[in-house]
């Protein structure tokens, strides 16, 4: 009779809340593939932009439902830093160098730079290979949470897991950085559903250290750029052995 | 004592501030000052956390293994104050364009950096320990950025991406330990390590593991553990020599403080056996790695780098036999590592300063040149390569005592056999810079020219005092230091 209990329980269909905070969960795996296709690093900050605001989404969403009030402080501190201030910073970075590099179109200084070893396709076929890898690897883990559904959870290690294939493959300083920021950002998917919990002073601060860092970043980019006239890392080989 | 650990914690930041406004003969008075005082802060610790634990505004906790890593941090930070001193003293007597700038940003990052080191193992809680440690990744990129040449653009960036994203695989095993300490301690739980650590066993195992894997990969990364360690040589090799002697020794060092943490967590909840064997794998494949690259380096400062590497695996693998001698070993280790490490890259800075050159091709009869930066760059070396009576040889004789004394034989042989290999590699590499005669002509306008003395006593000092600790530590270690360690020794949960 159990076993009949729990069989019905493995294929009825999910709660409303359950199935929503997945397909928002996909949406920022989604989002962090899209970044591989975005030609223009415009668009990837954009795109980064829509990740962390599905991120905020979902926040607000476990806020409501699991009556966690701390997480609508998280989710309108995170999406101000994230959707916002970072986006504004990183757009500010863009313009500058585009402007200094006017004289010489050719540069292609907002393009961004792919791996000179794997073209875009097989990039793609192997984030998805690692995506799955990810996803299976860490539901064997039985990894149980009261907030959120599993599949959240896997869903977070397969967009951080993509993120290292992202900043691996690019070879400009900026792509690899928005890379990192993803990287974050699958994180903090990850924490929602594992770390809801967690006191708000700590998130506060995990936010705050990430704009010491994104401030960090913006200005060795600038320094990159200053020495390097461009913004590929396909100069920076004269350190090896 | 509160008045101490706080100081420890206001000092620095104050001494960065000063810097960041005052002319410059001011800030290094400054921060030679707050590094000394911040040295003799902590030896005031030491008889305190040799006896119990410190705790303050529930944010603070001082046990004796943080003060361990507090020592190796407080006294290379006053080295390196006084050192730079000398350092700088060329391009100011130079009137360099732009040197007062560049003056009050290195000082300003060092103290910053410093305070951040100091501030990471008196951290209470798992997410407090990972934003310093995170802050000196951020801090110390700046500082290797700082000499603005391509080689340092390329280092800083590297250094940043690759550490920044080792602690985001650090912040998620913090994520897992929340988790799991929620498991057991409810959902208000804030990530404090006691209550993580007393509630050791009843921790469910998964989530445990996980974090474990994930700290060891993730503060692994900043430690400079094989295949992570990449940025390491780069950035030790491109940052200003003051910033290299900090990094080596004491940043990859509070790097191994956090992993430390997570392995008693772990230890508590899985028994020792599983941290054990992924520390032992770790540190054997960091140790080969660098025993290998130690052979044939052709820059000093990427060789005393590699050298970093090769001590970060000995402590791992220190670690991994899990005997008390052998963890006492570790602890001594680090502080040997620290004053060892420190030395050769002072050392390796004046070299560097007298020949123009940081290639050790470049490089020829330094004890010849330098009546005293020469033979100490040697006794470091000595040290380094863990000869007798020097603080390393004690350690590494402890740490291999207890690899055979639980019966870990053939590890042990391991670490004696690629040691052996690191000094060789150590050695000829040293006697080629400071035995080989100078050949006049060999580099023209350069080697010919060079005259016989020191560029500055205060590059001089710091080496000194590192040698006394080096002997003190390797002959007779005082019975605080002795009671200090038995107590780390004893809350790394031997066995447990």
């Amino acid at each position: 009779m159990s076993s009949l209990a729990g069989a019905a329980a493995a294929v009825a269909a999910p709660s409303v809340y359950s199935g929503g905070s997945s397909v928002i969960a996909l949406g920022v795996l989604l989002a962090e593939f899209g970044m591989f296709r975005q030609a223009l690093l415009r668009d990837q900050v954009r795109l980064y932009a829509v990740q962390s605001g599905l991120i905020s989404v979902l926040a607000i969403l476990v806020a409501a439902v699991r009556h966690l009030p701390d997480l609508y402080v998280l989710a309108a501190l995170s999406g101000a830093l994230k959707v916002v201030i970072v986006p504004i910073v990183l757009r500010r970075l863009l313009r500058g160098i585009g402007r200094a590099g006017e004289d010489d179109p050719a540069r292609g200084w907002t393009e961004i730079a792919g791996s000179g070893s794997l073209g875009l396709a097989s990039t793609v076929l192997l984030a998805i290979a690692v995506a799955a890898f990810g996803f299976f690897a860490v539901s064997a883990l039985h990894i149980r949470s009261a907030v959120l559904p599993p599949a959240a959870l896997e869903i977070s290690v397969s967009v951080a897991l993509v993120a290292f294939i992202l900043m691996i493959m690019r070879r400009d300083v900026a792509s690899q950085a928005i890379g990192f920021l993803s990287l974050e950002n699958g994180i903090s998917l990850a924490a929602l559903v594992v770390a809801a919990g967690l006191p708000l002073i700590l998130e506060v601060a995990f936010l705050f250290d990430l704009l010491v860092a994104v401030v960090v970043l913006e200005l060795l980019i600038r320094v990159h750029h200053g020495r390097a006239e461009s913004l590929s890392t396909a100069d920076l080989t004269s350190l090896r052995g | 004592m509160e008045a101490v650990v706080l100081l420890l914690l206001i000092l620095p930041f104050t001494a960065a501030l000063v810097s960041l406004r005052a002319p410059a003969a001011a800030a290094e008075a400054v921060t030679a000052i707050a590094g000394v005082t911040c040295f003799g802060l902590v030896l005031a610790l030491v008889p305190e956390a040799a006896h119990h634990d410190l705790g303050y505004l529930s944010y603070l906790r001082i046990d004796a293994v943080s003060v361990v890593f507090l020592l190796a941090t407080s006294f290379l930070y006053a080295a390196v104050a006084v050192y730079s001193i000398g350092y700088l003293a060329p391009s100011r007597r130079r009137g360099e364009a732009g040197f007062s700038r560049y003056s009050r940003q290195f000082y300003a990052g060092l103290n910053l950096f410093a305070w951040t080191m100091l501030a990471a193992p008196m951290m209470s809680n798992l997410a407090l320990l990972w934003i310093a440690i995170e802050v000196t990744t951020v801090v110390s990129a700046l500082l290797v950025a700082i000499e603005n040449t391509d080689g340092a653009a390329e280092a800083a960036w590297k250094y940043i991406l690759i550490a920044s994203a080792g602690l985001g695989l650090a912040l998620l095993a913090t994520i897992f330990a929340y988790y799991a300490g929620a498991q057991v301690l409810g959902e208000h739980y804030d990530l404090s390590f006691a209550p993580l650590l007393q509630s050791g066993a009843r921790l469910p195992h998964t989530p445990v593991r996980l974090a474990f894997v994930l700290a060891v990969v993730g503060f692994g990364t900043k430690m400079g553990l094989f295949p992570v360690h990449t940025w390491l040589p780069d950035a030790h090799s491109e940052a200003p020599t003051p910033v290299s002697a900090l990094l080596s020794g004491s940043l990859l060092a509070v790097s191994f403080y956090a992993i430390l943490r997570y392995y008693q967590v772990a230890a508590a909840a899985l028994g020792p056996r599983f941290p054990r064997d992924v520390l032992l794998v770790f540190g054997i494949a960091s140790l080969l790695l660098a025993a290998l690259y130690l052979l044939d380096q052709r820059d000093v400062k990427r060789m005393l780098a590699y050298s970093s590497v090769e001590h970060m695996g000995i402590l791992a693998i220190g670690v991994s036999f899990g005997a008390p001698i052998a963890l006492a070993g570790v602890f001594l280790h680090v502080l040997a590592h620290a004053a060892a490490k420190g030395n050769a890259f002072m050392g390796a800075g004046v070299l560097v300063h007298k020949f123009g050159s940081k290639r050790i091709s470049g490089i020829s009869g330094g004890l010849d040149l330098l009546p005293w930066s020469g033979p100490l760059f040697g006794i470091a070396i000595l040290a380094l390569a863990a000869m007798p009576p020097f603080g390393i040889f004690r350690s590494e004789f402890e740490i291999v005592e207890g690899g055979f004394g639980a019966s870990s034989n053939v590890a042990a042989a391991i670490l004696i056999v690629l040691v052996t290999l690191a000094f060789f590699g150590l050695s000829v590499a040293a006697s080629r810079m400071l035995v080989t005669p100078r050949r006049a002509g060999l580099a023209p306008g350069s080697a010919a020219a060079l005259v016989r003395g020191e560029p500055s006593a205060w590059m001089v000092v710091p080496v000194v005092a590192g040698v006394a600790v080096l002997l003190v530590l390797g002959v007779h270690p005082p019975a605080e230091l002795t009671g200090l360690l038995t107590r780390a020794v004893h809350q790394l949960g031997v066995g447990a």
